[in-house]
């Protein structure tokens, strides 16, 4: 431990530590965890010189408050937000150089809904079976950030890059996802594939890291049985009882007894988890190819 | 086994069989190429229905000509039959003709991934009749392995054994007693008698779904789950068998409580409970 460290002056709504996550345990019910917009996590992780399973800080809606105890670098991506060092506007997307005791301010997100504060060295809780991550249904990992935290800081591992503002995707109005579909497509009527890939969906305010709730038109079974319980993948796009899909993003169950019609592609993920409530979402549904090798069936 | 969903499986509108007892992958001119570019796809103006083909696996008959398999590939093991559906773009959902088969085939994974197949598997998650195994960088190479494989006749691990000493005090202690129609005293003793095996875990971590609990035992959760179930608490619901790892809802029947922890991340191992862990309840006075 090198005996730096920053105190959380202001959480925000929700802000926790987050990792690549803890993927590897999921036969014990563990979830996989770790931010949710792994590409703006990895992003301020390299903007200020840490390898990318360096822990960041991702906060929701409303960013958060950080105080450095010694000078660092640090660098805020994902929901486009106002950043000030004591005040003073300070670079989004890049790496600043913050002085002692100088307090980093993540303003309300004004696209998008979670960003990533990285500081260099990252932020060294300690791990939970191999991650950093807060994993909110569980309740592995630090609990949710709140004022007055001191959380260690790991040792340099490099220098920031040298840019002055790093190329960021766009965080669109609304949102297109493409869905693979499957593995319980065939538990719905075939109208639903239909429904799913023309209906206007809403992100709900029940929406947290265990998944997306989404408003909008229900998707008729064709299969009214219960599901026996079967793993769920990130990005599933589950449908409970009541018909309307949540898609599931890093701390979801390990096993649903839901069926899920398709799955969300990896990456339209960090744009699903950048939706705040209210955004629009449509579902394009995707037919990638595969390898295209031969399966040979197996004999009776 | 009469599941409807496994009957008569379609996608896309298009059926899928049951398993045929010859190694012939159906097809119908006008799939898509296996080798054919990501498309997007829309109406056909035939049906009106949205043609959804979704990630296509290639077959190969024992003729060795080749057809695309609309995803779902199935095989017949000396177990019986297995259906290998793609999930998304990294992992394969493999569904058995019988639960008993889940933990031979975890067994016959994790023998594999020791012996250096399968190194990029993430995760390999048994569920009731199924097998998630997520990871996969190629699923479209494993469903093809998979399908080929030649696992042996049933043969169970023998897991480790857990001791689990229960106080027989839950909150429906009476109302179990009722559903199975002996007096209170006896729930403990019915409960504790057989030997209990881990056949998935999920819920919260370190919640293992144990079977061996005889069938007329059996009996429907709760119809309102309760908000709160202590850290601990011993309990029953469908046909099977659990233990709260920690403080949680829970639709369960609550029998008893054990002071055993179930999960804790600062030892090792973190779970006791495990897939194919042998549990057995010892009655505490």
């Amino acid at each position: 431990m090198s005996g730096r460290y920053l105190e959380v002056v202001r959480p925000g709504a929700l802000s926790t530590v987050q990792d690549l996550g803890r993927p590897g345990h999921a036969h014990l019910g563990v979830p996989r965890s770790g931010a949710l917009d792994l590409p703006a996590h990895r992003l301020a992780n390299r903007l200020v010189g840490n390898p990318p399973e360096a822990a960041t800080i991702e906060t929701t809606v409303t960013g958060a408050a950080v105080r450095l105890a010694q000078a660092g670098t640090v660098a805020v991506t994902g929901a486009w937000a106002r950043v000030t060092v004591d005040g003073r506007p300070a670079s989004w997307s890049a790496p600043v150089s913050v002085p002692a005791g100088a307090c980093v301010e993540i303003g309300a997100a004004t696209r998008g809904l979670r960003s990533y504060l990285a500081v260099s060295g990252g932020i060294a809780v300690p791990p939970v079976l191999g991650s950093r991550s807060t994993d909110l249904l569980s309740g592995l990992g630090p609990a949710p950030l709140a004022a007055g935290d001191r959380l260690p800081l790991g040792a340099v591992a490099g220098p920031p890059a040298p840019v002055d503002v790093a190329p960021t995707r766009i965080l669109p109005e609304e949102v297109a996802l493409r869905v693979l579909l499957g593995p319980r497509d065939d538990w719905f009527t075939a109208e639903a594939s239909e429904i799913l890939a023309t209906g206007r969906y809403v992100v709900s305010t029940a929406s947290n890291r265990i998944g997306i709730r989404l408003e909008g038109p229900a998707l008729p079974r064709r299969v009214t049985a219960e599901l026996r319980s079967e793993g769920v993948v990130l990005g599933a796009v589950q449908v409970p009882a009541a018909g309307t899909p949540v898609i599931f993003l890093a701390d979801h169950p390990t096993v649903g007894g839901y069926p899920v019609i398709g799955v969300v592609h990896p990456e339209d993920l960090p744009q699903a988890a950048q939706a705040a409530p209210g955004t629009p979402v449509r579902f394009v549904l995707w037919a990638g190819a595969r390898s295209g090798r031969s399966v040979r069936r197996a004999a009776p | 086994m009469t599941r409807a969903g496994r009957q008569t499986p379609s996608r896309g509108g298009r059926q899928i069989g049951p398993a045929a007892p010859t190694p012939v992958a159906a097809s119908s001119p006008g799939e898509p190429s296996p080798d054919a570019p990501p498309t997007f796809t829309s109406l056909d103006p035939r049906s009106g229905r949205v043609v959804t083909p979704g990630p296509a696996v290639a077959l190969a008959g024992s003729d060795g000509v080749r057809r695309s398999c609309l995803g779902v590939c199935t095989g017949r093991w000396e177990w019986g039959r297995v259906r290998i559906i793609p999930v998304g773009l990294s992992a394969l959902l493999v569904e058995l003709s019988d639960p008993a088969y889940v933990p031979a085939l975890v067994a016959e994974l994790e023998r594999r991934r020791a012996g250096g197949e399968l190194s990029e598997v993430d995760d390999v998650v048994p569920g009731e009749t199924t097998v998630l195994i997520d990871g996969l960088a190629d699923p479209g190479d494993l469903a093809h392995r998979l399908a080929a494989w030649r696992p042996e006749s049933v043969r169970l691990p023998d897991g480790p054994l857990v001791e689990v000493p229960v106080r027989y005090d839950g909150a429906d202690l009476a109302e179990v007693a009722r559903h199975w129609r002996v007096p209170e005293e006896e729930v403990g003793r019915i409960h504790s008698a057989p030997e209990y095996r881990v056949a998935f875990c999920g819920f919260v971590p370190g919640f293992g779904y144990l079977t061996g609990l005889p069938r007329r035992y059996h009996l429907p959760r709760r119809p309102v789950p309760r908000t709160r179930v202590p850290a601990g608490a011993v309990a029953v619901g469908g046909g099977y068998a659990g233990i709260y790892p920690r403080e949680s809802p829970g639709g369960w029947h609550l029998i008893g409580s054990t002071d055993l922890v179930l999960f804790d991340p600062e030892r090792d191992p973190v779970a006791l409970l495990t897939p194919g862990t042998r549990v057995r309840f010892r009655v505490m006075r």
